[in-house]
């Protein structure tokens, strides 16, 4: 099985730095790119499936044939997406610190692509030790001539600059993480226009997510046809950064081909559930995503099929929830995170989060009434798709809806006996 | 009073964006970089500076939950409260903070070395509960753990 | 036009719109609260969804927000599909668990845009039971109140403050629910136009506090359409009164004039009308207490009868007034009210517009101008609300690159950042920084000479046969090129200039700009600025400058004197005016309020502000404006033109008319520059539906009770032979004529909102037309004036005064209203800094400085801008001669 992002990755953690980076066959996509027309890089990408890393899964080669290719601009964008704020989710940490010169690698080839001229990493603040892994990468990297004004003396340019945010999980959405990059208050923006034609400062932009980006000097240096041959689903390209995390024996992250099932990454690579345990349901690509529980244990882990079982693939990295612990408190956790990570910008998510999460925490109390499950279940609707600003609280919303419907006996139980059983 | 220092820094800053109101996030961090928060007084100093109005900073200074506008001490220690740690039971190592630190989250110790606040996942749930002190990461916590821990920070 | 389908009716739009416009604009009544006409979508608070279906075979359709979606061709929307109606409800309920519900004691209580959505949304019943979020209020100066917790965070009032105002220390703070809308520390709102977060505010967060200080319920007012006495720009408005006082001034929306919004000044001005300074008795000699009206009517019947009489009018003053003081003293013994110098000053710039061949532009012109040039005039302070519209203006020409990326205008956000801090040229040449500076391309600060000069050489610069002034540096040339370079680059040129200057040579060589750029084929306009309400009519009224009849009294008969609302110690010296009044047997004052000049007066007769009396004004536009009266106050006042006819049938010289609508006539047919005036509303027999127009609103409250101390019978209403409008509530209830509108409402739509109502389309003309009548239109072809000046030398006799005007001081009237006084400060000089030193004096000094005979403590101020050798002056001032000349200092 091959591994291609996580290949570099030394047991230890350890980064590996260019001279280290180069002898493993490093920056050769860039080399092969740079001959390239900008349109055949992406029609390239298009063509090998590759999907948005960050949760939407949206075609990124689509996604970068938007930016307009003609046409006079100040300047266009290409940024990384590194906010990894999605409680459960800790995959662009590994690729970060551990093989930082493969996401730089990712990011020139992408950025001839759409003829970006200037780029960011942004990076969440808490990312510390990524931050600094970044900033020395780039060093070497202007040094050894693949960033700069003259890449590898073919003239091309582009620059690359790292920017460590100061919080909130909104910085994520990509048109907020723009706003937060002009140093604005991280506010969601209307769509349309996206980015492609108006992002940052007003220039077309690229957003994507760093697992995205990892991939692209694999598919230029090995082709569409090996890189849809990494997947075992058609129509998903490559490999994905799966992990899980809660109560089983061997929490972790593991690169393996789409199309794995559940059942696999919790038996075999998770180890199972801590012993004593049972496995109650899970959410399987980070916060924002729907549980699904005992009965999809036989799904595979590809776009199509998690949406068919109701939820998303989102991040890939699963949440565990067991038997022993309460999933109302599990909820009202989530709900809390996301009521206060609203950016309080449209009137559904600011008013309807906080009142959620009152009221889980009324019910968690012991306080709760039958009713309050119908305001809930009210607000899983209120909060929908196409009902807020962003997909933030429709976001937030999967969780909650999932667990009215997969764990309501355990919510009623609360409601019945006047406290919280699990504890 | 910016210190010329912060000035140098903040200024270094300008470089990477197309104009200087852009780096506003970055002049907050320089400034908290170097004296732990951001008083109202760096917030007038800044606008000076970077050419905006006070309450332009402060509304970007205010969104951001790692931008500090209030005292903080040396060390601020950001335990996660998010959902991994939650299951992995984040209160009884948050409970051992308090007690050993006598503060709740938000406050700050009385000899002025601890700040404790939630923050939310950190990415690294499969070493989860954990938490930052200062600009270091701490994974798989433990009652026993945090007593080494906090000891190794005077 | 694109045909789209709303509820079933199938409607012809303007593309260009969103859904919300194009379903208000035809009659559907959905709720909103972060659109605003002025500021555009946002979709931040998803009260207007409407249901949207793909195609006509769609029936079940997605909830979307009308504001976000473009009125394109084939959209099919419904307002009242339940899914829409339902979540709009909910929409309501959420903002609502954090709402105090405090409407009892709420200033917007009755007239909140957030009671009329909550009722029309249909939300009763609330879930929420648990504890509301709350917030500290701040200060925020004399004219705002501030109360937080009633927020439900549309973000319009810091879209408006800092998008479209331009003010940048109120903003949104924090995040998530606790957001919070307010300055970064307790303190003064610092725009000048603070006063329209009252009516932007959906609710009551931001509050108008002069109204909350004598607090009365929008329908317990009596209202009536009015137009602002405090700039020569006449914005229109409406004035509320109860209980004998005015309350509050609002906005009243004209399309061409001032839109939606109104300057502080203008809103928060209007105090002195309740001031104890007001005149409310008749005095005559020895009676210090004053008299009635027979005993004063009979001192002057004998005192004048067979006298000579000389009359000032004033250019605060309505026409009506003015003609009717005119034709009472004849031409001969008429001025204007306004000294030689401001006379000339006023006449130059009435006749450049009258007689040039550039238009005057109304404010909604100067909105769509797209390249700016001022000269001599820092407009925020003169005209505050051109400033406004030029704020506006500068951003038309780079509008299109949003439309480059398929970006309606209409979408706010994604707008301004596709165009960033671009904006069109704008050049501002003035003797001190003015208030647009932050938008300015460039800036030129100098001595009025070389303000008219630089104004010449961009005059040069786009007709190279004008001439170029010589001795110019290579600097000014360079700048002169550009401005000349920007100003022809764009179809629609704006050139302000004005008075405030107090120079000839700025105002004609505006006029030489305009009209070079006139020949070089571009749609310029030209906007003027006056000191004052009426003083482009009292211009185009014609009359003799003050020093005429001061002149005239040296030789000629001196017998009495009648000077109406005009304080002549703010036109001349103090020296000449006493010297002048105390020639005159009789000296009789008509005004409303103290001043300087009652104080020298033997008979003095009160009349009314212009919430008492009905006129006409002509603003610097050249339109002719009708206010109204809005109450019978319980003093005998009246309007000034009615005391004139008074005085004449007191000495048997009666005029014929006799309501306000005969002198209105009266000036309409005895002058023809005037034609049309009396039209320019209905006549005082109008009637709809058999009924005048109330003045009060079919909920107005108490009126048995509120005299039942004085009588328990109820008092009969005063009547108003001089309008169509009745002074209560009987009337017709409905939309009167555009220049009739004494408030807006509309069913469900109590508060100001409601204008949509009143338009025929969003944010455009009212129906019938917007109300008002242009009295000047350009000619085919104009004329240069080409009088350059010399170029500014420092004298050797002292430093030169230049006018320095704040919008909050400098106005006679407004001083007198406490808010405002608050704001006001003392009178100052400001020094550059090089003179400053030379003179040993800092900033906040207190000196005496002399212009002329006259003395005046002054605190110093440094203006780092200031040209050296230039002094400047507060003018308008308490105590400040109005004559500016050399000046010395005292420490």
């Amino acid at each position: 099985m091959e591994r291609p992002l996580t290949k570099n990755i030394r047991p230890d953690g350890k980064p590996v730095f260019i001279k280290e980076y180069e002898s493993l066959g490093g920056y050769q996509s860039v080399k092969k790119a740079l001959k390239m027309q900008p349109k055949e890089v992406t029609e390239l990408v298009k063509k090998s499936n590759l999907k948005g890393r960050g949760g939407a899964g949206f075609n990124t080669g689509l996604k970068w044939s938007f930016v307009p290719m003609e046409g006079e601009f100040e300047h266009k964008y290409l940024v990384a997406n590194g906010d990894e704020m999605e409680p459960g989710t800790f995959k662009d940490r590994l690729l970060i610190e551990g093989d930082p010169h493969q996401l730089i690698e990712g990011m020139i080839v992408t950025a001839f692509a759409i003829q970006a001229d200037e780029g960011y990493i942004f990076i969440r603040g808490e990312y510390t030790y990524a931050a600094d892994v970044v900033a020395k990468a780039l060093a070497e990297a202007y040094e050894a001539g693949y960033l700069g004004t003259n890449i590898m003396k073919t003239g091309y340019k582009f620059n690359l600059h790292l920017h460590t945010s100061v919080g909130r999980y909104i910085c994520g959405e990509e048109t907020a993480l723009l706003n937060s990059l002009e140093g604005k208050r991280a506010n969601p923006r209307a769509k349309p226009p996206f980015p492609q034609v108006s992002g940052l400062f007003g220039q077309p932009t690229i957003v994507n997510n760093i697992e995205t980006l990892c991939n692209i000097p694999h598919i230029i240096n090995n082709g569409v046809e090996w890189y849809n041959g990494l997947s075992l689903t058609p129509g998903d390209g490559g490999t994905k950064l799966f992990g899980a995390s809660g109560k089983v024996k061997k929490p972790g992250l593991w690169e393996l081909p789409f199309g794995v099932t559940l059942r696999e990454l919790l038996e075999d690579y998770a180890g199972g559930m801590q012993d004593g345990l049972k496995f109650k349901g899970c959410l399987p690509g980070g916060a924002s995503t729907d549980f699904l529980v005992a009965e999809h244990l036989d799904i595979k882990m590809d776009y199509a099929s998690v949406a068919a079982a109701g939820s998303r693939l989102g991040t890939g990295t699963m949440i565990v929830l067991d038997d022993k612990t309460c999933p109302v408190g599990m909820v009202l956790n989530l709900e809390h995170f996301f009521a206060q990570e609203s950016c309080g910008f449209c009137t559904p998510c600011r008013e309807g989060l906080p009142w959620t999460e009152k009221i889980l925490r009324k019910i968690e109390e012991g306080k709760g009434e039958m009713k309050d499950l119908d305001i809930l279940q009210f607000h899983t609707k209120f909060m929908g798709p196409g009902n807020t600003f962003c997909a933030l609280a429709p976001g937030a919303m999967a969780p909650l809806q999932s667990a009215l419907k997969y764990f309501r006996e355990d919510f009623e139980l609360h409601i019945k006996e006047h406290k919280c059983s699990w504890k | 009073m910016l210190t010329a220092e912060e000035i140098h820094e903040i200024k270094e800053e300008f470089h990477l964006y197309p104009y200087k109101q852009a780096a506003c996030i970055e002049a907050l961090k320089v400034v908290q970089k170097h004296r732990r928060w951001v008083s109202d007084e760096n917030i007038k100093d800044l606008a000076g500076l970077l050419e905006m109005s006070a309450e332009e900073i402060d509304s970007v200074a205010t969104f951001y939950n790692l931008i500090y506008r209030k005292p903080v001490g040396k060390y601020v220690i950001l335990l996660c409260d998010s959902v991994s740690c939650y299951i992995m039971g984040y209160e009884t190592v948050l409970q051992h903070l308090e007690r050993t630190l006598g503060i709740k989250y938000g406050e700050t110790t009385t000899d002025d070395r601890f700040t404790m606040l939630p923050v939310p996942c950190l990415g690294t749930c499969d070493h989860a509960p954990a938490m930052m002190v200062g600009n270091d990461l701490y994974r798989d916590l433990t009652p026993e753990k945090i007593d080494e821990i906090l000891n190794s920070y005077n | 036009m694109a045909k789209i389908k709303i509820n079933g009716k199938e409607l012809e739009v303007d593309p260009k719109k969103n859904l919300l416009e194009a379903s208000i604009s035809a009659g559907f009544d959905v709720p909103y609260f972060c659109w605003h006409p002025k500021l555009g979508s946002i979709g931040s608070c998803r009260q207007c969804a409407v249901v949207k279906y793909r195609d006509e075979n769609d029936k079940v359709g997605r909830v979307v927000m009308s504001c976000m979606e473009p009125a394109s061709e084939g959209s099919i929307i419904s307002t009242d599909a339940p899914q829409a109606v339902e979540f709009r409800s909910n929409v309501i309920e959420a903002l609502m668990t954090n709402h105090p519900h405090d409407c009892p004691v709420c200033d917007e209580g009755g007239e909140c845009h957030l009671q009329d959505m909550t009722v029309m949304s249909g939300h009763t019943t609330r879930r929420y039971e648990f504890e509301k979020r709350t917030h500290k209020n701040q200060y925020l100066g004399p004219f705002i109140n501030h109360e937080m917790n009633r927020c439900i965070q549309c973000y319009r009032c810091v879209r408006y403050y800092r998008d479209y105002a331009g003010g940048d220390d109120l903003n949104v703070f924090s995040s998530r629910n606790r957001v919070y809308f307010g300055r970064a520390n307790d303190g003064v709102l610092e725009s000048e136009f603070s006063g329209n977060l009252v009516e932007v505010c959906p609710t009551g967060v931001f509050t108008d506090k002069t109204l909350k200080k004598h607090h009365t319920r929008k329908w317990d007012l009596t209202t009536a359409p009015s137009i602002c006495v405090h700039c020569s720009v006449g914005c229109n408005t409406i004035a509320g009164e109860r209980y004998g006082t005015v309350r509050r001034i609002y906005s009243r929306y004209n399309e061409q004039v001032n839109g939606y919004f109104l300057c502080d000044r203008g809103r928060f001005g209007y105090e002195f009308v309740n001031s104890d300074q007001r005149i409310k008795k008749y005095f005559i000699p020895g009676a210090t207490e004053g008299v009635n009206k027979t005993a004063a009517f009979d001192f002057i019947a004998k005192a004048l009868k067979g006298k000579k009489i000389v009359g000032i009018g004033s250019p605060r003053a309505s026409l009506e007034t003015n003609f009717t003081l005119k034709q009472l003293v004849g031409s001969e013994n008429f001025s204007t009210g306004l000294s030689n110098f401001d006379y000339q000053l006023a006449k130059l710039a009435v006749d450049t517009l009258r007689n040039g061949c550039v238009k005057s532009p109304s404010l909604k012109e100067v909105e769509l101008s797209e390249s700016v040039f001022v000269l001599g005039e820092d407009v925020t302070q003169t005209a505050p609300m051109l400033a406004l519209a030029i704020r506006q203006g500068i951003k038309n020409l780079v509008k299109p690159k949003a439309d480059k990326a398929g970006i309606p205008q209409w979408n706010d956000a994604p707008v301004r950042e596709i165009i960033q801090s671009a904006h069109g040229p704008l050049h501002i040449a003035a003797p001190v920084a003015t208030r647009l500076d932050d938008v300015a391309t460039t800036t030129y600060y100098n001595a009025p000479e070389n303000i008219a000069r630089l104004g010449y050489a961009v005059a040069h610069y786009i007709n190279s046969k004008l001439v170029l002034p010589s001795g110019l540096t290579e600097d000014v040339k360079t700048l002169a090129g550009k401005i000349a370079a920007d100003l022809l680059a764009s179809d629609k040129p704006l050139v302000v200039s004005g008075v405030h200057c107090k120079n000839e040579d700025i105002i004609k060589a505006a006029s030489d700009v305009a009209t070079a750029l006139k020949e070089a084929g571009k749609s310029v306009s030209l906007s003027l600025t006056f000191e004052e309400s009426n003083s482009f009519g009292v211009v185009m009224l014609n009359g003799k400058p003050l020093e005429v009849l001061f002149d005239a009294a040296k030789t000629g008969k001196v017998e009495v004197l009648i000077v109406v609302e005009n304080d002549l110690y703010r036109r001349l010296s103090q020296e000449r005016v006493d010297a002048y009044l105390s020639q005159f047997e009789q000296v009789i004052v008509l005004d409303h309020n103290c001043t300087s000049t009652t104080k020298k007066a033997s008979v003095i007769l009160p009349v009314g502000t212009f919430t008492e009396a009905d006129g006409t004004f002509v603003n610097q536009e050249g339109r002719a404006q009708r206010f109204y009266q809005v109450f019978v106050p319980e003093s005998d006042t009246a309007e000034s033109w009615r005391r004139i006819a008074e005085l004449a049938a007191a000495i048997e010289k009666p005029f014929e008319a006799s309501s306000f609508f005969d002198f209105t006539s009266a000036v309409a047919n005895a002058m023809p520059q005037f034609k049309g005036i009396d039209g320019i509303a209905p006549p005082p027999d109008y009637k709809i539906e058999g009924q005048k127009v109330p003045r009060e609103s079919h909920r107005y409250s108490g009126r048995t009770a509120m005299k039942a101390n004085i009588s328990v019978h109820e008092l009969k209403p005063a009547e108003d032979l001089d309008s169509p409008m009745s002074f209560t509530m009987e009337g017709f209830q409905g939309e009167a004529p555009s220049a009739l509108t004494t408030s807006y409402w509309s069913p469900g739509w109590n508060s100001v909102q409601s204008i949509n109502k009143y338009q025929i389309e969003v944010g455009g003309a009212l129906h019938g037309g917007n109300p008002g009548l242009r009295l000047v239109e350009p000619a085919a072809k104009g004329t240069y004036y080409q009088s350059i000046p010399d170029a500014f030398k420092v004298s050797s006799k002292g430093l030169v005064a230049v006018p320095v005007y704040k919008i909050f001081g400098s106005e006679e009237l407004s001083a007198k209203a406490p808010a405002v006084k608050e704001r006001s400060g003392e009178a100052f000089v400001a020094l550059s800094t090089a003179d400053a030193k030379k003179l040993a004096l800092n900033e906040g000094d207190t000196v005496e400085i002399s212009m002329g005979n006259q003395v005046t403590s002054m605190n110093v101020i440094i203006m780092k801008e200031l040209t050296e050798g230039l002094a400047g002056i507060s003018v308008g001032y308490c105590g400040v001669n109005p004559e500016l000349s050399e000046v010395s200092f005292k420490k």
